[in-house]
């Protein structure tokens, strides 16, 4: 299929890291599902280290794959390196994405850096955001 | 390979390809020379105008011959509206979820001073003729109203809304490219004023099409230049695939009945087997749809995914979700119909060919079952839903 690179399909239809860690140290979710795609990360951190990391998406072939990109590329790395992961970064890894898929990189890098924050607000004995904007139902 | 894509477009008939191919190389004549070559190419152009005349009971000069059901739309709304401006008229009234060759022109004529009203289409994807009626005023110039959806099947009480314009002496043009060849129409049973079809919808070839407009109706010409299609559309007439055309649309009118009948069981047979999935819903009227169209929405996932997977299994498919259509927003038709963004992202069209079996229809509703769970595996929206965090829309 000409639309993804190869790269693309590969991780979209064996995407890597999916699923939930239910004791994860940070969690971020981003997107909504008004626009069609929501990605949630989960991290697990040890020593300021991304020990572990899943990833939930509800979303296009590109969302997906994006997601499964990103977290082979933070897994085991510090979190402060992590936090600089960019969407280029991640869209370059999939050998390309189409302009007007682009987005679905950002999500990525966001959902990230969202889960990163979530950690570091625990970190400081604050309350999860994350948990907190689940409770509302966004229907419309 | 199942093609469950035949909304989008169609395998040509092999009749039709033969007819294309034959009269490509033997018909090459202009068909506005003189000479025998050329004449000849006349010949196969008037015949295939009276074959095309025929199906939907119109006559011959009725028939301009179009590159295909935009140009016809385009051309049968500016032609109206043409009309309606020299005696003041400047309203025009269509339904929310008609083609964007219908939408966009119209948008276009409202910059232009117009004023367009929407008829609703409801959640059963259908245009109630009461409220036609009420919508019509002293100053509408045409109502412009689609035969059968081209995303949700569902057909349109056509001759209904027909006698309501006649009654109020306003133009009447349906969009009937997805009903041509696949049911009965019928421009004098039904009250059609004018009508846009295209060919590739009934295995007809790409870039052809045409539009009916009843005698007396003067239309405005699209294409400045020669006389052809006696001054309503200039340029040399593609006389091989007109031709073409005429052979598919015979073929399909031939046997109309019986494929329709056979292809309306597989579809239900669809229908039945897709409304097992939970948290899915069937978009439109589960009767009043053409034959070939099933339409579904499942919760909790996105409609790329779902094609690319179903394509990975030999399924051609197609959806409303803003991700095929290049933009945020998912199909107007689904949100015509009262589907919420989160459901309508989600949705599936299969538009079955009449040569589908049962086993490949049961193969359908396996496939799309696999993949739908599949995907909400991973969805953090189906994870809500199923802890109850937000509550099932479907």
């Amino acid at each position: 299929m000409a639309l993804y690179s190869e790269k693309v399909m590969d991780h979209f239809r064996n995407p890597r890291n999916v699923g939930v860690i239910e004791d994860a140290d940070g969690v971020g979710e981003v997107g909504n599902a008004k626009c069609g795609d929501i990605m949630k990360m989960y991290l697990k951190i040890e020593d300021e280290t991304i020990t572990d990391v899943k990833f939930e998406t509800f979303g296009c072939g590109s969302a997906i794959a994006s997601s499964s990109m990103a977290t082979e590329m933070i897994k085991g790395k510090p979190v402060a390196e992590a936090m600089q992961l960019t969407n280029k970064a991640v869209a370059e890894a999939l050998d390309g994405l189409p302009d007007y898929k682009m987005h679905c990189s950002v999500l990525a890098e966001e959902a990230i850096r969202s889960a990163i924050e979530d950690y570091e607000r625990k970190k400081r004995g604050e309350p999860s955001l994350t948990v907190k904007e689940n409770v509302e139902s966004e229907d419309n | 390979m199942i093609y469950a894509d035949n909304a989008a477009t169609t395998r040509m008939s092999d009749a039709a390809i033969q007819t294309m191919i034959t009269l490509s190389g033997e018909c090459y004549g202009n068909a506005s020379s003189l000479y025998s070559i050329g004449q000849r190419a006349k010949e196969v152009l008037e015949q295939a105008r009276a074959d095309v005349a025929a199906v939907i009971n119109a006559e011959p000069r009725e028939i301009t011959f179009t590159s295909g059901g935009s140009e016809a739309d385009n051309q049968a709304i500016r032609s109206a509206a043409e009309l309606g401006k020299l005696k003041g008229k400047k309203h025009i009234i269509s339904s929310a979820f008609e083609h964007h060759a219908v939408l966009h022109t119209l948008s276009k004529l409202e910059r232009e001073g117009f004023t367009v009203t929407l008829l609703p289409v409801h959640e059963d994807g259908l245009v109630r003729p009461e409220e036609l009626a009420e919508a019509i005023r002293e100053d509408t110039c045409l109502v412009t109203i689609m035969y059968a959806n081209n995303e949700i099947g569902t057909i349109q009480p056509i001759r209904e809304l027909g006698a309501i314009c006649r009654e109020r002496n306003v133009l009447f043009h349906t969009d009937a490219v997805q009903a041509i060849g696949h049911i009965s129409v019928d421009v004098v049973r039904d009250n059609i004023d004018m009508l846009s079809a295209s060919a590739h919808k009934f295995h007809g070839p790409k870039g052809t099409g045409f539009l009916y407009a009843k005698k007396g109706i003067r239309l405005t010409s699209l294409i400045e230049g020669g006389a052809q299609e006696r001054g309503r559309r200039a340029g040399t007439e593609n006389v091989p695939a007109i031709a073409a055309t005429a052979t598919a649309l015979k073929e399909a009118a031939a046997t109309l009945e019986e494929h329709a009948e056979a292809t309306a069981k597989k579809r239900d047979r669809l229908i039945a087997g897709l409304s097992q999935i939970p948290h899915s819903a069937l978009n439109g009227d589960a009767k009043k749809r053409l034959p070939s169209n099933v339409n579904f929405c499942f919760e909790g996932i996105e409609g790329e995914s779902l094609l690319l997977l179903l394509d990975d299994r030999g399924i051609m498919a197609s959806s409303g979700s803003a991700c095929t259509s290049g933009s945020l927003d998912p199909s107007h038709v689904l949100l015509a119909i009262g589907r919420v963004h989160d459901v309508a992202h989600g949705s599936l069209r299969l538009s079955i060919g009449d040569d589908i079996t049962d086993e490949e229809v049961d193969y359908l509703v396996k496939n799309v079952g696999e993949v739908v769970s599949y995907l909400r595996g991973f969805s953090p929206i189906w994870r809500d839903l199923t802890s109850g965090k937000k509550p099932f829309i479907l």
